[in-house]
């Protein structure tokens, strides 16, 4: 069992975030959670990255329970389940290829990371692995000065250095046009074929994870609505997971990534 | 029409009305705090003072006292003839060997004092900005340490090392070390509290440890606040170097409190003129290289 999701809550104050959420991954995968904002679907990616706290419940990668990590095993955990935020949350002031060595915080002793000495060997798998996303001459501009597609590539590429198990993509393309917004998933999703990594993305709407997940998760109010394969995502199903307002399931379902025919990205960088 | 001409007349008058009585409120409470500590201090004393003629006379105390002050720097400047300017000024800096000296070395402890001052400051901002202290506990032993070291001021500070480690320069340096550190790490800190968090979520998710979120989310966010207040800083350390040795902790106040209490008038306006000219020169190089830094971080 690659990842076992049991019985996971999250409480803030009043309200309920995430509620009793149970579900079983066994093998990689590109899963998708899919659902309104404030449905939970990030609190849920918090908090299996440990970023937020669970108040009750187990989160078992490979049997080991990660929620009951703490200090350096907590943080050897959390360099093994990338995390990729829709703000991209990269260090804007510095050059991009000192972002994507972040991705090696973990792994190197604390003189290294404190002044950034990196091996030749290091900064020549950041630059191999920005090339493979298409942005190494980028390279040594600052991150602050790339665009918003170009952002997000570098922080895959940030995640990649990890070399994780799991990437858990909140929103990844939110805050992306339709043209960037494409590259950004057909990067996450050859990186689960060729790398064989799974990806956990949360994602707005109901196209997105139709064309790219294997498996989708609705949720709604905290609770998995639904769990299922993409093709099953029917007209209902979708009333379920946004709600009964006939326009505003309308819009959900229909997005702005459909703006380009599939096949186009073939012609972009990716 | 719900809301006439007539209903919004009568709400703007009295809004109006309102703003006036808030006014007049403040204001007369201002008034009346200023005469009361103006009282305290004794701003409105009468004092007897003799006149020319040997008669006693009474006023108030300002008008009384401010012939005084014209008088005092009367005393302080030097006469200087145009036929003999140069041995008049010879005999005005008469001491500039020993001047030059200390003048060196109150811009050594301005210097020293301050790069420790940075260090123990820097390190401490990050514990002691409340969105990134790792403990509560551990935020207010910090914020307590750093009031404390800028509270004191650096003339007791001084006192108290000159007991501890003898009269020089050393104890100088970590009197005004100390004071720098309190005072830069509470303006460092509140640069911390304002920066962005999500580069600093961005390194933990990574699974950066404490101080590495320190180092690579906050620190490139604040440097250049950290140089700016920094080098204003240093301008603050020479001057306050200028007087620790007034209680035997190096640097040119020595020299200003012989001048002063053996009465050498036309040394004290050298030392002044001394201070001021080292003062004037920091300030002007280090507001050039501020300008240069934050005008690199606009462009780059």
């Amino acid at each position: 069992m690659l990842l076992e999701v049991r019985n996971v809550s999250r409480v803030f104050g009043a309200k309920t975030a995430v509620d009793r959420m149970s579900f079983t991954l066994d093998k990689p995968g590109f899963l998708g959670i899919i659902g309104r904002s404030g449905a939970g679907k990030s609190t849920f990616l918090r908090l299996v990255n440990r970023l937020t706290g669970a108040s009750g419940g187990e989160i078992r990668f490979r049997g080991k329970n990660v929620l009951a990590l703490r200090g350096a095993e907590m943080r050897a955990w959390q360099s093994q389940c990338a995390m990729i935020f829709q703000q991209f949350n990269l260090v804007p002031r510095m050059d991009v290829a000192s972002n994507v060595l972040h991705g090696l915080l973990n792994r190197r002793s604390t003189l290294a990371t404190m002044f950034s000495l990196w091996s030749d060997a290091d900064i020549h798998r950041a630059l191999e692995i920005l090339d493979r996303l298409g942005i190494a001459e980028q390279a040594a501009k600052r991150a602050e000065a790339l665009s918003g597609g170009q952002q997000q590539r570098v922080a895959i590429a940030r995640a990649l250095m990890q070399d994780p198990a799991i990437i858990l993509a909140d929103e990844p393309i939110a805050s992306l046009d339709p043209m960037n917004a494409q590259i950004v998933m057909d990067s996450l999703r050859r990186i689960h074929d060729e790398d064989g990594r799974t990806v956990i993305a949360n994602l707005h709407t109901l196209d997105t994870a139709r064309r790219y997940c294997d498996r989708v998760i609705g949720m709604r109010d905290g609770r998995i609505v639904f769990d299922g394969r993409p093709d099953q995502l029917s007209a209902a199903v979708a009333r379920e997971i946004y709600g009964a307002n006939e326009h505003f399931s309308e819009a959900a379902t229909s997005t702005s990534i459909d703006v380009l025919e599939p096949g186009d990205a073939e012609l972009l960088p990716a | 029409m719900a809301y006439s001409i007539d209903e919004f007349h009568t709400d703007y008058t009295r809004h109006r009305a309102r703003q006036l009585a808030t006014f007049w409120t403040v204001a007369v409470l201002l008034l009346a705090l200023t005469w009361a500590t103006g009282q305290l201090a004794g701003f409105f004393r009468v004092t007897q003072l003799t006149l020319a003629d040997g008669s006693r006379a009474e006023a108030w105390v300002l008008a009384a006292g401010l012939p005084r002050l014209g008088e005092y720097i009367e005393k302080t400047i030097p006469v200087l003839r145009v036929e003999s300017i140069g041995a008049d000024f010879a005999e005005w800096f008469w001491r500039w060997k020993t001047w030059a000296r200390l003048l060196l070395e109150t811009v050594l402890i301005g210097f020293l004092a301050t790069f420790f001052g940075v260090t123990g400051g820097l390190l401490l901002s990050f514990t002691a900005a409340r969105n990134l202290a790792p403990a509560r506990w551990i935020f207010w032993a910090t914020r307590r340490t750093l009031e404390i070291a800028r509270t004191v001021p650096e003339l007791v500070w001084a006192l108290i090392f000159v007991f501890c480690f003898g009269v020089g320069p050393l104890a100088g340096v970590l009197a005004i070390a100390m004071h720098s550190t309190g005072a830069l790490g509470k303006l460092y800190s509140e640069a911390n509290e304002n920066i962005d968090m999500r580069p600093v979520e961005g390194v933990k998710a990574a699974g950066g440890s404490w101080a590495d979120q320190m180092r690579w989310g906050v620190l490139p966010q604040v440097i250049p606040n950290v140089i700016s207040y920094t080098l204003l800083r240093f301008e603050i350390n020479v001057r306050s170097s200028s007087i620790i040795g007034y209680v035997g902790a190096g640097g040119l106040g020595q020299e200003l409190r012989t001048a002063i209490s053996l009465q050498e008038y036309t040394n004290l306006s050298a030392l002044f003129l001394i201070i001021f000219a080292t003062v004037m020169v920091i300030d002007w190089a280090s507001e050039k290289l501020r300008h240069r830094i934050i005008g690199l971080g606009k462009t780059a």
